[in-house]
């Protein structure tokens, strides 16, 4: 017997007296011989609890974590501190095990969140409506892509090369599905260039594709970029990063058609890359085309406020070949974790949080442009991550850093060849001075010791 | 009936943001600790926000109340029985939380080099190499975020593989049993749904399948057992129709949960899998995600896998997965000391479907399961899920219920079964609804109600491995219970729920007049 069953040898006996045959065996009568397994599974026998324990920690000390280097790497995610309250009420099992609350009477803990969460992203995007959560950021790049082409059918998306690579090689896969073709906007001084865009845009342009910030981390101008993006009716998708919103102003200000970005900045763990949590807002013409959950305020029979999933008709369950997306299960308690994030950050949190990144990355960008041999890619405005370009091999510095307990930031090379030498540096409010000025001199060394060839 | 309000009803629903008031706080941000230079100089003042969002404004110990009072209008499995049909509601053990919160393992960051992420990749390779023996299929991918997001690449590997050949194919079909999300993402995918009917027997109607198989039909996405919880038993047949004409064979792994171990979909022909891992690899449902849904494929496919892909260098041989670290090559050093790389070189890829490496808080979870259960447990958990499944739906056949609430087809299931309510709605005055509605008064969750389609007034009942007999018995009683109430009184039900939070809400007026956020 499993330690997760508890059938007993009396209870199978009884239960199989009831069902009427002689053996577990026989259950299975509908399963043609020639596709039965006809020997155990080649996977080790079951272990106690503490040794599965021991044996995944062992694994998992084998990794470096932020937690055993001083890491600047950014990139899409950010090492943001996640307050306990996060942890303590994400693993209530009142959130963590139920499913979709599709029966709401015994769900409204679950429906609430979500339209809090909800109220939350459509004031920090400044877009009237908000679903309860996609995958994470890349992808619900490519849903808003889907999005756009169910509204104007048209044909061609343009990308700027501001969009972190992730979302645009996304986009792309997900595009060839429905036959759409992806373009990509050049950047120029580390921002999407305008003109560019302007020459490329016409009337078969399904929808324009930003990031605020972009991926070298410059703040793109939206107020000059939104009327061009527009001017032949393609929706305008900017994909910001969240946390940034406390001191940018909101996309929505900017006619933006719909607004999308990874959550994971708003209280939730780096875990390697996933579970996070994806965000989608857009303007209230697109309510019936929304992808994914929303939860929408309601009475009961007595007249009791209370919360649904609303607007059930889009999804796959009830409309099936003609939904509007084919999402079932999202990111609930991710999303959980970013409405107890938001709140506990408030009002004034977010600004404040916005403002000690601005000023600790302004102090990181000067004193690292100030080393020999690195020079800032562009001069853009950022808000918490930077691009500067090394006069020496970029893998062999991080390795020198790292080596030094200090992990300088994202080999940009990986994606934009042409800065072969270029590092990506992200802060967050965890970073002190203490952990820049370490920086400054750990990767001023390396980069000294590069370009002088001395022996690691 | 009339019951007098309890507390929890009483206490009116009030969301964060009316809990809020100017000047209260939860979180004190670090000091600045580098020379203050005047905002305008770091960020012109018209890319920059006047006014701040309208955040709630809230101290640490109202928020903790706040959430912690929602949580308790939320009925849960940790709390009780929920047989929701699909979804594989069973226990979720407590040590999946603790492995994946260890450090190495919550703040690894995605872009880590993988020469020093080798635990994380190890285990990656270790379960791919697992769900690739449940499965019978070589080669899997983690990357995909969810069932759908996993059928989603089914698909799109499929039209890769077509296309590389230089065929052009217009049809993907499914059975009118199929979860919704086939026919959407067959959609997403731009293809058409072409529905193929289901027999009397409760499996693919083969003449329908032949019929419309031609090839222009890239794919056939099955589910098996199907929705009705029943093992298709032609599922040769139906394999070679579809290879005939050389389309690819789809399983929707929502079911698996019933053959682990007993039977898989690589043997019984198919080219893709998709896994739920938050189904039957226990990842916690968290209320609507997260999940994850890798997928395995045959040889024929593997080329066009979503990268990067997890792979190994070193070993002898492949990894067994949940060998012990004194057995493991790496622990004695050596020449033949396995590596872990992430592999992008992949030149006929479909590419990313999302950002990084996939859900892997997720793979930790299912890994930790997969090492507990070993290849013995596995196969016991789906024997007793099935034996659990048939047990239930045997008490359901007793007098009293049988006659109301008729098994749809009726055979032995697999892993869950399906009830029709047409009796119960003509005999009784009570729809599936009302029976669901009246559950919730016994502190019990539904089944899955109006699914599958084909089914009238449809119950899809899914108990899974880890509940007790007792509490089977339970919840047979209670069904009896609430059907003898309604030969007395159908009103009792057709009112229900009495008991929770809220009562019956109006969907209707939600959809009708949409509010979605807060008015703040």
């Amino acid at each position: 017997m499993s330690r997760y069953t508890s059938v007993t040898d009396d209870d199978r006996e009884q239960m199989l007296a009831a069902i009427g045959v002689s053996s577990v065996e026989a259950l299975f009568a509908d399963i043609p011989a020639a596709v039965r397994l006809d020997r155990p599974l080649d996977i080790a026998p079951g272990k106690p609890e503490q040794e599965v324990y021991g044996y995944l920690r062992d694994l998992a000390a084998r990794n470096v974590s932020t937690e055993d280097e001083v890491s600047f790497l950014g990139a899409g995610m950010y090492d943001h501190y996640v307050p306990s309250i996060v942890d303590s009420i994400t693993s209530r099992s009142e959130f963590l095990t139920p499913y979709t609350p599709y029966q709401p009477e015994i769900s409204q803990g679950g429906l609430q969140v979500m339209f809090e969460y909800q109220t939350a992203i459509s004031e920090l995007t400044g877009l009237p409506v908000s679903n309860a959560s996609v995958y994470e950021g890349p992808s619900a790049v490519a849903a808003a892509g889907y999005m756009a082409r169910l509204q104007n059918k048209r044909s061609r998306f343009l990308v700027s090369r501001g969009l972190h690579p992730h979302a645009r090689e996304t986009l792309e896969t997900t595009a060839r599905g429905f036959g759409a073709k992806v373009e990509e906007i050049p950047l120029l001084d580390g921002v999407t260039d305008p003109d560019a865009l302007q020459e490329a845009i016409s009337d078969d342009v399904a929808a324009v594709f930003l990031a605020q910030p972009n991926f070298l981390g410059a703040v793109e101008d939206l107020e000059a970029l939104a009327p061009v993006a527009k001017t032949t009716g393609a929706l305008l998708v900017v994909a910001a990063d969240p946390l940034t919103l406390g001191v940018l102003r909101a996309p929505g200000e900017f006619d933006v058609d719909i607004c999308v970005g990874e959550g994971q900045t708003l209280g939730n763990r780096l875990d390697f890359g996933g579970p996070s949590f994806g965000f989608f807002a857009a303007q209230e013409a697109y309510l019936r085309k929304m992808p994914g959950r929303i939860s929408g305020e309601t009475t009961d029979v007595d007249g009791r406020r209370g919360f649904v999933l609303t607007l059930q008709t889009r999804e796959q369950h009830i409309r099936r070949e003609k939904a509007t997306s084919n999402i079932c299960t999202a990111q609930a308690l991710n999303a959980l974790a970013g409405v107890i994030y938001l709140s506990w950050l408030g009002r004034r949190g977010i600004v404040d949080i916005g403002e000690l990144m601005l000023q600790r990355t302004a102090y990181a960008r000067s004193a690292l442009a100030g080393i020999e041999g690195v020079e800032l890619v562009h001069e853009q405005p950022v808000v918490r991550e930077f691009a500067v370009a090394l006069d020496a091999p970029v893998s062999k510095v991080i390795e020198r850093c790292t080596v030094a307990g200090v992990n300088p930031g994202y080999a940009l090379g990986t994606d934009y060849p042409e800065w072969e030498n270029g590092l990506l540096v992200a802060l967050t409010e965890q970073r002190t001075r203490a952990d820049i000025d370490r920086l400054v001199s750990v990767l001023g060394a390396a980069v000294a010791a590069e370009r002088t060839g001395v022996a690691a | 009936m009339s019951i007098a309000e309890t507390p929890m009803q009483r206490d009116r629903a009030r969301t964060v943001f009316e809990k809020s008031l100017s000047g209260r706080r939860a979180f004190v941000a670090p000091a600045l600790d580098v020379d203050a230079r005047p905002l305008d100089e770091l960020l012109p003042a018209r890319m920059r926000r006047t006014e701040p969002p309208r955040l709630p404004e809230i101290a640490e110990p109202e928020i903790v109340r706040h959430f912690n009072g929602l949580s308790k209008r939320n009925f849960d499995l940790d709390t009780g029985f929920y047989p929701l049909g699909s979804c594989t509601m069973k226990h979720n053990p407590k040590l999946h939380e603790r492995v994946a919160a260890l450090p190495g393992n919550a703040r690894l960051h995605p872009l880590q080099a993988p020469e020093r992420s080798q635990g994380a990749l190890q285990l990656m390779y270790e379960l791919q190499v697992a769900l690739g023996e449940i499965a019978g299929l070589p080669h899997v991918s983690l990357h995909p975020s969810a069932g759908s997001h996993g059928e989603l690449a089914g698909v799109l590997l499929t039209r890769a593989y077509h296309e590389d050949r230089g065929d052009h194919r217009t049809k993907v079909l499914t059975p009118d049993t199929a979860h919704g999300t086939n026919p959407a993402t067959v959609t997403m995918a731009g293809y058409e749904v072409v529905k193929v009917g289901t027999n009397a027997d409760g499996g693919v109607d083969v003449d329908d399948l032949r019929a419309k198989t031609d090839d222009q039909v890239a794919c056939l996405m099955l589910t098996n057992p199907n929705t009705l919880g029943l093992f298709d038993r032609n599922i040769g047949e139906i394999a070679s129709i579809v290879h005939e004409v050389g389309a690819t064979l789809y399983y929707d792994g929502a079911n698996l949960n019933a053959v682990m171990g007993i039977s898989r979909p690589g043997d019984m022909g198919f080219d893709i899998v998709h896994y739920n891992l938050h189904k039957t690899f226990t990842q916690p449902h968290g209320g609507g995600g997260p999940g994850a849904g890798p997928i395995a494929v045959s040889d024929r496919i593997e080329p066009y896998l979503p990268r990067p892909q997890v792979t190994s260098s070193g070993a002898l041989a492949p990894a067994k997965p949940g060998r012990t670290k004194s057995d493991s090559p790496e622990a004695s050093g050596g020449a033949d000391q396995v590596i872990y790389h992430l592999d992008y070189d992949r030149p006929k890829s479909i590419g990313r479907l999302r950002g990084f490496q996939g859900n892997y808080g997720v793979f930790v979870r299912s890994y930790a399961y997969i090492l507990s259960l070993g290849g013995d447990g596995l196969r016991e958990a789906s024997e007793t899920a099935v034996l659990n499944a048939n047990y239930l739906l045997a008490r359901l056949k007793e007098k009293g219920v049988a006659e109301y609430l008729p098994v749809a087809y009726d055979r032995l299931c697999m892993h869950e079964f399906v009830l029709s309510g047409t009796a119960m709605k003509k005999d009784l005055g009570l729809r599936t609804l009302d029976l669901a509605k009246r559950l919730l008064d016994f502190g019990l969750h539904p089944p899955t109600v109006y699914f599958p389609l084909l089914v009238d007034e449809a119950l899809l009942i899914e108990p899974t491995e880890t509940e007790t007999k007792e509490t089977l018995d339970a919840f047979a009683d209670v069904v009896a219970e609430i059907l003898r109430e309604a030969a007395d009184d159908p009103g009792i039900a057709r009112d229900a729920p009495y008991t929770t939070p809220v009562r019956r809400l109006d969907e209707a007026g939600a959809a009708k007049r949409p509010v979605i956020r807060q008015a703040l």
